[in-house]
């Protein structure tokens, strides 16, 4: 188990300095994430041209992987539309619950959570963010819930 | 039953390295460094005495208990009963009618809930718990409030993390019906001054319900020098198997209380007109219990008397006293819970650094600690924490593993930054 495969630096300079942290004013869908197990709390807000994520902005209390993994997906998916989003968040799931022969160079910056999928307690944290995503694309109501 | 090596050295003070030798787990190596175990208070690990015990149940004498006049059924039958008269010794109840197996802590106080307080308790009746409680001890409560109108009313903590005696006080009142207490916080570490608080409540009328699961493995327990009502605890805290546990109530309380699950075992005459209950303690055992799981916490309560709970409790704090020294000298870390009169638990943030990660990094370099709320929510609500990091220690930790936390929490400080 390598700790620097989890902990890249990719992903402690993104915990440090997350990118899009706050809440955006005039959103048009807006989520609540929780997970019960660790408490970590994520709320998101997209502000949508048309079918395109025009801005998006997080913010919350979460582990590394957690705040990272948000950081990371919201500067992926700014400018992306929903079936963008989908594909793209088909892809992270991939990355962090399948063994992969080669890296999905498509990722990007994303690929450093590819360390995540050695450490199987860790994947919530990681995909908490893209399920709060979708909620706010879905523009649901209720909180979701990784459990 | 093979003798047991860390006898000879069971006189004060413990030799921790010689009790490791009997918790056959300890010897695992996890990610490759010899395991550190710092998660009693979630679950202990079993000396192998546990083990063996439960293996020769399970090959010699297993049948069901109380049923058949074969030669199995009778040693079973006696193996079961002759552990209830070993928990009656261990926690010094009167009778054996007065301890009814349960499977675990959290079932003993929703049985009381059920039992006690819903068939009595109405609009205007208060339940009185503190601000330490683990889920289990809210919960259940919460759940006969909402059934029958009563009213829950929480004793509030300071800084420290010690309950408030004083509002504790001024809470207990004449709608107090029944008051339920950790005797020692899960979360923190706090050791409650549960007797004091006990004589208060029968003052006002009220009955007490101790919830003792992280209290037992660390200090002898007297029911009766306590003036407890209802004491329960888990077998697996207490290095005994998961799935058994105790809940003790005095005799004339539990025989005024109906029954809580119907079923075998529980009943003297079945007929479809009427039935007829069995006597204490089986009218609260229905069904086939977990016998092996019976004889297992008798073998571990025979196990930590060979060693001795005074001999332990010195140990643990002499490990707690160790710790809290170390963790002071490392310039991020903060204990969340400095009681005065603490059990060997450490709860503690390191700044800039989640717990979760914190566990992972820990894990990283074999040392096992719990992260998360600890099924205490409020508890982190009121520090102001989403989590914290608990070690807790066992009969079986050394300076060496104190030293092992030190150096994993240096090294997670390494890969933060």
């Amino acid at each position: 188990m390598d700790l620097k495969e989890l902990y890249r630096d990719v992903i402690l300079d993104h915990n440090k300095k997350p990118r899009n942290f706050g809440r955006l004013e005039a959103a048009d869908g807006h989520a609540e994430g929780h997970n019960p197990l660790c408490g970590d709390r994520l709320s998101l807000s997209v502000r949508m041209n048309g079918e395109r994520i025009e801005d998006i902005r997080f913010e919350g209390k979460g582990c590394a992987i957690s705040t990272a993994s948000a950081s990371l997906m919201t500067e992926a998916v700014k400018g992306k539309d929903r079936q963008a989003v989908r594909e793209l968040f088909d892809r992270v799931h991939a990355l962090l619950t399948q063994a992969q022969e080669s890296p999905d160079a498509s990722l990007g910056k994303l690929a450093a959570l590819s360390g995540v999928r050695e450490f199987p307690a860790r994947v919530k944290c990681a995909s908490l963010c893209w399920h709060t995503l979708n909620a706010a694309l879905a523009q649901q109501a209720a909180p979701v819930s990784t459990e | 039953m093979a003798a047991n090596p860390s006898l000879a050295a069971s006189a004060l003070p413990l030799d921790a390295e010689a009790v490791r030798q009997d918790f056959p787990i300890l010897s695992s190596m996890v990610n490759g460094h010899p395991l550190v175990y710092l998660d009693s208070a979630a679950s202990s690990q079993r000396p192998r005495a546990v083990l063996e015990a439960i293996e020769d149940y399970e090959t010699h004498s297993h049948a069901n208990v109380h049923r058949g006049v074969h030669a199995l059924s009778q040693a079973a039958t006696q193996a079961f009963e002759g552990a209830r008269e070993r928990v009656r010794r261990f926690i010094n109840a009167r009778s054996m009618r007065e301890i009814i197996f349960v499977r675990g802590t959290t079932e003993g106080i929703n049985l009381v809930a059920q039992a006690y307080a819903r068939p009595r308790f109405g609009p205007g009746d208060e339940i009185l718990i503190s601000a330490l409680e683990h889920h289990a001890n809210i919960v259940p409560w919460q759940m006969v409030c909402e059934a029958v109108g009563c009213t829950l009313k929480v004793a509030p903590i300071n800084r420290r993390g010690e309950l408030e005696v004083d509002e504790f006080m001024r809470l207990l009142g004449p709608r107090t019906r029944l008051v339920a207490l950790a005797h020692v916080s899960n979360a923190l570490g706090t050791v409650l001054p549960v007797k004091r608080l006990i004589d208060a409540a029968h003052g006002s009328g009220a009955v007490v319900l101790v919830d003792g699961a992280q209290a037992v493995p660390h200090s002898s327990v007297d029911v009766r020098a306590l003036g407890a009502d209802f004491y329960t605890f888990s077998g697996h805290k207490l290095y005994g198997p998961t799935g058994i546990g105790v809940l003790y109530g005095r005799e004339e309380l539990l025989a005024a209380m109906p029954p809580w699950q119907g079923g075998g075992d529980m009943i003297l005459t079945v007929s479809f007109e009427k039935s007829t209950y069995n006597e204490l303690p089986w009218k609260f055992e229905a069904g086939t219990p977990n016998i092996a799981g019976a004889v297992g916490l008798a073998a571990a309560m025979d196990y930590i008397e060979s060693l001795g709970i005074e001999a332990i409790a010195a140990h643990e704090q002499r490990l707690l006293e160790l710790a809290t020294a170390e963790l002071a000298r490392l310039p991020d870390i903060e204990l969340i819970g400095t009681a005065a009169h603490k059990a060997a638990v450490l709860s503690f943030t390191m700044k800039g650094v989640h717990p979760h990660d914190l566990g992972t990094i820990l894990d990283a370099e074999g040392v096992a600690v719990r992260t998360g709320h600890h099924c205490a929510m409020p508890v982190m609500t009121f520090f102001g924490v989403p989590a914290t990091a608990r070690a807790s220690f066992g009969c079986y930790n050394s300076e060496r593993d104190v030293a092992s936390l030190v150096a994993a929490l240096r090294k997670a400080r390494e890969v933060f930054g």
